[in-house]
């Protein structure tokens, strides 16, 4: 045996060659990321710009037109970046709701027994994957949302108005006392408004997102096998009857690990939001860039804030993959 | 082991197409007709009769806006800076000249495909429906340019550039058959090469004058991008893959720090480190101009993804594979080359080229950060005070312009799927 | 097993080697930054930050080409450092990337209605060099004429559209601070989507500098159904910059547009700079003259640049009453008053330091 070892050259050796490939591999990194992090370190200092999170506390100077927590110019700019992180978690929890929901009704559409119906969802689902998500904001912000009427011509339903100004929502206002939007002055006003900008980043997030999830509810659906179907439309179970309480229940096993990467990626679009004017964390850290110069900084904060959201998301998904799968005694 | 179809897909991992035909088996009795297609019950039929108002109504408004209310001078004015951007005028020659060569090229590899058939499949050639497209080709070649309302030379042109296409394609397939292989071999192999060809034309080099990626714009830099990080990020992706399913630590580890970190970040961001933060990275004068900067953002971006659609694919060659191949004498490098990484390839294809088109897709970003790619050109247009608000036309023909881009990406992935599947029925 | 500790001892040397060859690089690396003459030079091109949508400063037209006062004061420097003013390279910047880009060395010089302030010029700011301003501006507001708003006050509650990471947003900011309004600010990356905004109804008033307003209004489809509020809310000097730490450079890049003012005053134009180089050849006593068209003397030298930067520069673009009237005055679409613009002598702020 040892005599065999001697023989077998040094580069086909199992023992060495591992090694000599990891040492080359990771001197070659060693040696770029030298390379980038000292002319980094060496440009930065010389442009007065190292690494400094002081700046953070200087009045921001800017403002913001939508937050949820209180904020105006003379706060620091940590605190217009929290308002930028808020912002776009907003939008990113309603987008994962709605696209969600729009996806599983379009997912299940392509299973539904009018043709008509099932078409319609795959030219949704094939429309929206082809055009870009940037594009599709832009057209729904400036064609869509823009060219609504404003005042009295605004689009009204019962508890629902939506005009070039907004959407405004019935809401609880003080206490339990339900109330509806009104006109004040050719004004809206009502307990619960949405910027138009808001709107139309969700709507293009949604839509975009939802043919995303439509596809993977119809490969989950497509995965239950069709003696489930049939198993309960012998027991005189109806269409959506068989699908919500046999179908769907088994199709979460193969759908809830798609959706996670769909999530993910809904909240990563979201930083699209600049395209059309709504305040998120990029927005707010374009414009502090802008006026303090600190690169680095910012892009680190904005690569962490998104590494954070992404492994919330994943970390909720993979929770709710537990609850699903099936349990075995 | 059911391979993972996918068509077009943006970001992430792949969606699973269902395995069969499964609309079909909801409804045994679909056999036909209307009535039981959209009035099968009485819910169905109100469904329907909904569904074909509101389609009717929309079609119409749709017709109506385009016809009357829409002024598509925008488009027509502007067709030289949505293709090209600010390119050279005397300097144009060069892409005319690529367009002939890649239609030529184009010609010749269509007609080849059709002159050798699948072995296994006699009578079916490739693409199918092949005829349809020749047509759709003819007529795009007629209506196309008279809708942009080109000059009569500029129409001449593209009519030429049309037929020269469709003829090699039908020399090609008739004479395909009687070539030398050897010669037949050459061309898959001219791609490549009338790429660098192509490179050298549009910057210039070897002879021509410079022109500076500054003034690449429109399609032509969107193309441009696309293409280039597409290529590039292929072997990154691969190396990636291999890393990160590699037994090596150093391999693993710095295979998923990368991959975790390019996924982690919104593209927007990354853009913006390379733009604001890589030219501090490099050493004065080191830093590419933008534009290349960008495209090496797309690609390495791009090579994340693609690393993990090759690690699926390479995930789902069966371990014995590559156990055959060792056993069989073949070195490590040989047995992947050779054996296991042209099947993973394989069965990564639908969902690379999902990742394709969604980079495709992602060349719009390139707009935010100031570069003049399709929709960098289509603001600075709307910007014109000639075509103030023109926002509906211009965004709808870039809509349409990208779906179709992304539509024959994924019909010619599916088309290619089927002719490297090496067996008769999937699953 | 023999041959590979001989393997493994090679490899800090390969280590030290690559890292002494990589010191070298950074080394020189650092000298380059401060010649940006002689880069320009080296490349045949000056790289102009402009914002290239917006029409009298700099404007992208269909046939591909840059007009404007802006892209004319590329075109001026290039003139003088290159001799020729089609040797530039026109970059789109957005505002808020601008000062990164000039940062980093992407572009040479920014020509894009930036205006100078305090935190602009200082090190421990953006740390840019301005110039010498081309265009006095200030800070204005725009409103249909049917929303009947005539005053700031008017705008409480209501929408405003502001491009992000300009002084405007800013101005707005302290001004409605000042007066205890409040609005919502609607912030867009650029300029083009911002006033798409405002078309589009979305805001009641949108704030930019004058100049680029009354530009923006002229080329609405109904300029006369929107006006400038008569409010000026802020100075917006809006001046060309270079980077910092390379006076050389900037030196070259200021005494080009005095020139630009100096031969305005002295009436040369880009019609008789010629006739006037002659004139200064055959006449020894023009001595003024004779300095400021490099016919003697060593300016052009002392800043780096050609004897004959100056007339080259005016037969290239024109003085600057040339430049403002072709582009943002009588002679363009937006018909801006000279006001602030005219020369000193003619009670403006446009004034040139002696060429001496």
């Amino acid at each position: 045996m040892s005599t065999t070892l001697e023989r077998i050259p040094w580069w086909r050796d199992r023992r060495v060659v591992p090694w000599i490939v990891q040492a080359v591999v990771g001197l070659a990194l060693l040696l770029v990321i030298t390379l980038l992090v000292g002319n980094l370190v060496r440009n930065l200092t010389a442009a007065g710009l190292l690494l400094s999170w002081r700046w953070l506390g200087q009045p921001a100077s800017f403002d913001v037109a939508e937050s949820l927590i209180p904020f105006d110019a003379s706060m620091p700019y940590w605190r217009a970046l929290l308002v930028g992180l808020v912002n776009s978690l907003r939008v990113i929890l309603v987008g994962l709701v709605g696209a969600t929901l729009l996806g599983t009704a379009m997912g299940m559409a392509s299973f539904s027994g009018n043709g008509l119906l099932r078409r319609l969802a795959r030219v949704y689902v094939e429309v929206i994957r082809n055009i870009p998500l940037l594009l599709q904001l832009l057209f729904w912000y400036f064609v869509v949302f823009l060219a609504l009427p404003n005042g009295t011509a605004a689009f009204q339903l019962p508890g629902i108005v939506l005009s070039k100004s907004g959407l405004y929502l019935a809401w609880f206002a003080q206490g339990l006392s339900w109330l509806g939007p009104e006109l004040v002055n050719g004004v809206w006003q009502a307990p619960l408004r949405l910027s138009v900008e808001f709107t139309a980043l969700l709507t293009g997030l949604i839509t975009y997102t939802g043919a995303f999830v439509a596809e993977v509810v119809r490969g989950g659906i497509a995965s239950v096998p069709k003696g489930q179907w049939e198993a309960a439309t012998s027991l005189g179970l109806h269409w959506s009857a068989s699908m919500r309480s046999v179908v769907l229940p088994q199709a979460l096993r193969v759908i809830v690990p798609g959706l996670n990467s769909q999530y993910i990626s809904l909240a990563k679009n979201s930083s699209l939001a600049v395209a059309v004017g709504y305040v998120d964390l990029y927005s707010v850290s374009e414009t502090t860039l802008n006026q303090t110069g600190r690169a680095l900084e910012v892009f680190l904060l904005l690569l962490g804030s998104y590494l954070i959201i992404d492994l919330l998301i994943s970390a909720v998904m993979n929770g709710a993959n537990q609850l699903v799968q099936i349990r075995e005694r | 082991m059911t391979p993972i179809q996918t068509g077009p897909e943006s970001g992430t991992t792949p969606p699973l197409r269902p395995a069969r035909p499964a609309p079909e088996s909801v409804q045994p009795n679909w056999a036909g007709a209307l009535r039981q297609e959209l009035f099968a019950s009485r819910t169905d039929g109100l469904v329907s009769v909904l569904l074909i108002m509101v389609i009717l109504a929309a079609a119409l408004g749709l017709l109506r806006w385009a016809l009357a209310q829409a002024q598509w001078a925008v488009i027509q004015a502007n067709t030289s800076l949505f293709a090209i951007g600010r390119y050279p005028v005397q300097q144009q020659w060069r892409l005319w000249l690529l367009v002939v060569l890649v239609a030529a090229l184009s010609g010749v590899s269509w007609g080849l495909l059709r002159a050798f058939p699948r072995a296994d499949r006699s009578g079916e050639i490739w693409p199918f429906n092949d005829r349809l497209v020749v047509a759709l080709l003819g007529f795009l070649a007629a209506w196309l340019p008279a809708a942009l309302a080109l000059g009569l030379p500029l129409q001449l042109r593209w009519w030429v550039i049309t037929a020269l296409l469709v003829t090699m394609r039908w020399l090609a397939g008739h004479w395909g058959r009687s070539l030398p292989s050897r010669l037949v071999k050459l061309v898959p192999l001219s791609w490549p090469l009338l790429y660098l060809f192509g490179m050298v034309l549009i910057a210039g080099g070897l002879g021509l004058p410079r022109v500076p990626p500054s003034e690449w714009g429109g399609l032509l830099l969107t193309l441009l991008m696309a293409s280039f990080a597409i290529l590039l990020s292929f072997p990154i992706g691969v190396v990636v893959a291999l890393g990160r399913r590699s037994s090596l630590p150093l391999l693993r580890w710095s295979s998923v720090l990368y991959i975790e970190f390019i996924r982690g970040a919104p593209l927007i961001t990354l853009l913006f480190l390379g733009q604001n933060i890589l030219g501090y990275m490099l050493p004065g004068g080191w830093a590419p101009d933008r534009v290349w900067r960008a495209a090496w953002v797309l690609t390495f971006f791009c090579g994340a993804y693609l690393a993990e659609a090759v690690r699926a694919g390479l995930s789902a060659v069966p371990p014995g594979q590559l156990e055959a191949a060792r056993s069989l004498g073949l070195s490590m490098p040989l047995a992947l080359q050779r054996v296991v990484l042209p099947q993973a390839l394989r069965i990564a294809l639908p969902a690379a080229v999902g990742q394709f088109i969604s980079l495709l897709q992602d060349t719009t970003l390139l707009s935010l950060i100031g570069l003049l790619d399709l929709l960098g050109t289509a603001r600075t247009v709307m910007a014109n005070p000639e075509f103030l608000g023109k926002n509906a036309e211009v965004y709808l023909t870039l809509a349409v312009l990208f779906w179709c881009c992304c539509a024959a990406l994924g019909l010619g992935s599916r088309a290619l799927e089927r002719r490297l599947d090496p067996t008769h029925s999937p699953v | 097993m023999q041959p590979s500790p001989r393997w493994l001892l090679a490899l800090p040397l390969l280590l030290a080697f690559t890292l002494t060859g990589c010191a070298d690089d950074s080394g020189s690396g650092g000298g380059v930054q401060s010649m940006k003459l002689s880069t320009i030079r080296g490349r045949d091109k000056l790289v102009c930050g402009v914002d290239g949508k917006l029409p009298g400063f700099s404007f992208l037209g269909p046939d591909g080409t840059y007009s404007g006062l802006d892209a004319d004061t590329c075109r001026a420097v290039a003139a003088a450092v290159l001799g020729d003013p089609a040797k530039v390279e026109y970059r789109d910047l957005n505002s808020s990337e601008r000062f990164a880009a000039l940062a980093s060395g992407e572009v040479d010089m920014l020509a894009r209605n930036t205006t100078m302030t305090l935190s602009r010029d200082s090190a421990g700011g953006n740390g840019i060099s301005f110039g010498p301003t081309t265009f006095f501006d200030g800070q204005g507001l725009m409103a249909p004429v049917a929303s009947g708003i005539k005053t700031l006050k008017d705008l409480a509650g209501k929408p405003i559209c502001v491009e992000s990471g300009t002084t405007t947003e800013l101005n707005l900011a302290d001004r409605m601070r000042e007066q205890g309004i409040a609005y919502t600010p609607l912030k867009f990356q650029t300029g083009d989507q911002t006033y798409a905004a405002y078309l589009g109804g979305r805001c009641v008033a949108v704030t930019s500098d004058r100049s680029q307003l009354a530009a923006k209004r002229s080329s609405f489809p109904k300029p006369d159904e929107h006006i400038l509020l008569p409010e000026v809310m802020s100075k917006e000097p809006l001046t060309p910059a270079s980077v910092n730490g390379d006076p050389a450079w900037a030196d070259a890049m200021r005494w080009t547009v005095f020139a630009l003012f100096q031969a305005e005053e002295l009436g040369i134009t880009k019609a008789n700079v010629a006739a006037k180089v002659a004139e200064a050849k055959a006449n020894k006593n023009l001595a003024d003259l004779r300095r400021f068209l490099g016919v003697e003397g060593d300016f052009g030298k002392q800043l780096g640049l050609p004897a004959d930067f100056v007339p080259k520069t005016i037969a290239a673009v024109g003085n600057y009453g040339e430049i403002f009237e072709r582009n943002v005055g009588s002679g363009s679409p937006l018909k801006l008053e000279r006001a602030e613009n005219r020369l000193w002598s003619k009670g403006g702020l446009i004034y040139s330091p002696p060429f001496r």
